[in-house]
Order: structure tokens, then C-alpha cells, then sequence
């Protein structure tokens, strides 16, 4: 009884929501069957407003998501949500929690909830869940929210081209702060002091505000990253939140960066799946004897240097795509 | 690494009904989780209805319950009813908690459940009984 790519498509645009659980399985799965449907879907996609949720473990973010979602379903808007989580790099297994903060989601049928473990992809995390994202948005949720842990670089690249990105933080000294300087102050259209009910929160507001002052690149016309308080689990803030949400979107459709952003976001999922082809079939390509085997055991016995040998392979990688 | 094929067994675990505590589940959580598994934890105080949704949105081959309350008789037949309505009649259910023999032996052979594990089962048990299912799949 397996749906065909094209029976997924079709059931999916019909509102099918395993459909689209399945869809999303062969996408999590690097499946090829999916490309088919993944090429259909393509043109219903882009009518969704991506909002990224980032920030250290145990910030808020799952709570927050799940209170911003309320809030979009109260205005009767339907909402997709991706929890992106690390699988351990030893066993590829992970333990993925994010729904324990989510129950009151549970049951709608107009909230789409996934978790995904990161299974310790090489670049291969963001390829999935921009699919991911472009699966829901055909889907028809109106606003798809991504919860990634701000730890490292490959869930940076997950956020980064979202349309709104929103970094969690939350009062507890500074290395809240500290941690949040490392990359992610670039990212970030929205920051949220979240835990408002624990001592520091004006603290960790004002210095966030003075590094977002001291932020290099700050023009006139630039949007402002406006620093909002939350106790996500009360549901305070969140009506401040989704504000700012939607006066970013604003700021974007009016500025034009909209499309920018769009367009920024088209070019980066290209590189990323163009770097996983391409570094496939290098891997490929030096496995194969006479090729790279043979270049290899050349730079072994010192007959050719490491960059020759790799303009070699390149070489031969483009005549046998010119073929 | 991503790009050749990469298929993960996934498990939804699932506390239905009133359960205070949920150390049990999280230990076998933890355990399917090191033997390479994806694991969806529900949390506490979950409906059928609930639950089951979300197993589907999730797409799990596997559905664990672990029920401690007594209730067990009551929510797994309507679960097992829920899921067959969906048309996912094919997702494996297992269960764990507290069931006595004669209940277990009751939702093996007349509600499609397709192993009880009583208290102090061996995780590596569970893990070599979800291994075997997927691989029938
Ligand atoms: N005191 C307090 N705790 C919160 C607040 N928001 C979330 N939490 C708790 O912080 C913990 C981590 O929350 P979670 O949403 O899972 O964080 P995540 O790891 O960033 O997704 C949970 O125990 C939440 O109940 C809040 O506003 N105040
Ligand atoms: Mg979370």
C-alpha cells in the first residue's frame, strides 16, 4: 500500500497530512523517490512566513514556539513547526523531546508538528529541512517555525536564511551573553530575554542591547533588532513577540528585502545541495581505480602534489559530465 | 552521513492516561535512542487522540505505551481503534508499565498489540523486538 510520488503529491495538496508526514520521512531519509514529488510541489511553495527559533538548550524555545503557535491559531492562522535536534554522533539515535513543551498543540489538526534528529549530517541537516520547510509551506501553513539549537555552524545555516530569525535567551550570567557573540548576534532579527520570572532579566536586556547598539553594519534604513521580554511558560510577551514578527515582515515586504531574502535563501539551498553532489562524486570519483585511486597512491610515492592531483579529479569530473 | 540513503527506525514513546512519573519510559527512551533509534517522547498525560496524531505527523513505524495507571484496558483498545481509522493499521504497538499476563494476553491476541514487556524487561529485548519488526516491514 505505498503511495506513489505522485500520490503523495497530489494527497498532499489536498490536505493529506500523512501524506505529508510521508513525504517528509523519504526527505529525512535522502530518499530519491522523494525528488519527484519534491519537483512538483516546488511552485506551491513560498507563500508561508519561515520564522527560525534559535538559542542555547533549555532557553525556552520549545515553550515559546509552542505559545507563539497559539497565538497564530487564535487568529486562525495555521502553523507548521520543524524541532531540529542533535543525534549523537556515535550511534546516529536521538531522543527528541521538544513535544513534552508542545501538548497544548496536541490535537489541532491545523498544527503540523515534526521533530527531526540532525543525524550527524555533513551539510546534509540544512538540504533536509529547507525540504522540510518547502513540504509544509506547499502544505498551506501559513507561518513554519524552525527550532534549532544555536550551538553550532551547520544549525546556524539551518536559521540564517529564514525569514524571521528569533534568538532565545535567558537571564543566568553572562555566558548566556558570552555565547550568543559567537555567530549568532548577526542572525538574529528578533532577540528574547525569555524566564522573565528569574532574577537578571533587565540585566541581560540592557546588555543585550548595548552589543546590538555596538553591532558593526547598522545603517539608518536597517532593521533594528528589538530585544523583547518573555515568560514563556505564563504566555506573557508573546502578543509583543508575534508583533515584532510581523513588523519585521512588514519592514521586509516594504523595504523589498523580501525578495532578497528569497533569493538569498534560493542560493544557499542550491550551494548546499550543489556541495553535497559534488562532494559525493569526488568521494566517488577517488574510490575509482585508474582515477583517484591511482592519483592517491602517485601523491604517496611523491610523483604528484595534492593540488595537482585535485585538479585531476576535477577535471575528470567535468568530462565525464560533458559526456 | 546524509546524502546515500539514510533510514532511521523512528519510535514515538507515549504516556497515555494519568501517569505521575515517566522514569520508566525515558530509560527505555534513552536506550533506544543508543541503539541508533530516533525517539519521539510524547510526554506526560496524553489522550488517545492526541497521541495517535501525533504518531502520524511524526510517521513512526513504532508506537511504545507505557502505562503505569490501571487504565491500560481502557485507553490501548481505543488507541488500537484510533489507529486503524487513520488507515495505520500498520504501525507496530508495544507496551510496558504495569499490564498483568491475563490483560496482556487479552490486547496481544484481540487488539492487534504486538508485544507486552512487563516491569524489569531487559531494554536490549525491546531494542532486538523493534530491530526484528522494521526489518519485516
Ligand atoms: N521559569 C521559567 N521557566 C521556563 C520558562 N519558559 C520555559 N521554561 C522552562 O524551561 C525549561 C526548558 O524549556 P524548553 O522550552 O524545553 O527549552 P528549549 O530547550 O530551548 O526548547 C522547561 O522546563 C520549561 O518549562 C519561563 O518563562 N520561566
Ligand atoms: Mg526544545
Amino acid at each position: 500500500m505505498k503511495d506513489s510520488p505522485n500520490d503523495l503529491y497530489q494527497k498532499l495538496l489536498k490536505g493529506d497530512r500523512r501524506a505529508a508526514a510521508r513525504l517528509i520521512t523519504l526527505v529525512e531519509n535522502a530518499d530519491p523517490s522523494a525528488r519527484q514529488a519534491l519537483k512538483m510541489l516546488h511552485r506551491h511553495s513560498g507563500g508561508g512566513h519561515i520564522v527560525g527559533m534559535t538559542g542555547s538548550p533549555g532557553s525556552g524555545k520549545s515553550t515559546l514556539t509552542c505559545r507563539l503557535a497559539r497565538h497564530y491559531r487564535d487568529e486562525d492562522r495555521s502553523v507548521g513547526i520543524i524541532c531540529v535536534d542533535p543525534s549523537s554522533p556515535f550511534t546516529g539515535g536521538a531522543l527528541l523531546g521538544d513535544r513534552v513543551r508542545m501538548q497544548e498543540l496536541s490535537g489541532d489538526p491545523e498544527v503540523f508538528i515534526r521533530s527531526m534528529g540532525s543525524r550527524g549530517a555533513l551539510g546534509g541537516l540544512s538540504v533536509a529541512t529547507n525540504d522540510v520547510i518547502n513540504i509544509l509551506d506547499a502544505f498551506g501553513k501559513d507561518v513554519i517555525i524552525v527550532e534549532t539549537v544555536g550551538a553550532g555552524q551547520v544549525e546556524i545555516e539551518v536559521v540564517k536564511y529564514t525569514h524571521t530569525c528569533i534568538v532565545v535567551t535567558m537571564p543566568g550570567g553572562g555566558d548566556e551573553i558570552q555565547a550568543i557573540k559567537a555567530g549568532i548576534l548577526e542572525i538574529g532579527d528578533i532577540f528574547v530575554v525569555n524566564k522573565s520570572d528569574r532574577d537578571g532579566a533587565p540585566r541581560a536586556v540592557a546588555d543585550l542591547e548595548m552589543m546590538l547598539e555596538t553591532k558593526p553594519g547598522t545603517s539608518e534604513e536597517a532593521w533594528k533588532p528589538p530585544v523583547i521580554t518573555t515568560m514563556a511558560l505564563a504566555g506573557e510577551g508573546i502578543d509583543e513577540l508575534a508583533a515584532a514578527i510581523s513588523a519585521h515582515r512588514g519592514f521586509l515586504v516594504e523595504s523589498g528585502l523580501l525578495e532578497e531574502k528569497t533569493v538569498q535563501r534560493m542560493r544557499a539551498e542550491l550551494l548546499e545541495i550543489l556541495n553535497l553532489k559534488v562532494s559525493r562524486a569526488a568521494e566517488n570519483a577517488l574510490e575509482e581505480e585508474g582515477v583517484g585511486a591511482e592519483l592517491v597512491r602517485r601523491m604517496a610515492d611523491r610523483e604528484i602534489d595534492p593540488h595537482s592531483a585535485a585538479d585531476e579529479v576535477v577535471e575528470y569530473l567535468l568530462k565525464r559530465a560533458g559526456r | 552521513m546524509r546524502g546515500a540513503m539514510d533510514k532511521k527506525i523512528r519510535v514515538f514513546l507515549a504516556k497515555p492516561g494519568l501517569d505521575g512519573h515517566d522514569r520508566g519510559v525515558l530509560i527505555v527512551g534513552q536506550a533506544l535512542r543508543d541503539a541508533g533509534m530516533e525517539v519521539i517522547y510524547s510526554g506526560l498525560k496524553q489522550t488517545p487522540e492526541n497521541l495517535v496524531e501525533a504518531a502520524l505527523q511524526e510517521d513512526v513505524g513504532i508506537l511504545g505505551l507505557s502505562i503505569l495507571s490501571g487504565a491500560h484496558m481502557a485507553l490501548i483498545p481505543r488507541i488500537m481503534e484510533l489507529l486503524r481509522e487513520s488507515d495505520a493499521g500498520d504501525v507496530t504497538v508495544i507496551a510496558g508499565g504495569v499490564i498483568p499476563n491475563d490483560d496482556a494476553e487479552v490486547l496481544v491476541a484481540e487488539h492487534g498489540v504486538a508485544r507486552v514487556f512487563g516491569p524489569g524487561t531487559d531494554t536490549r529485548e525491546i531494542v532486538a523486538f523493534i530491530r526484528e519488526r522494521e526489518e519485516r516491514r
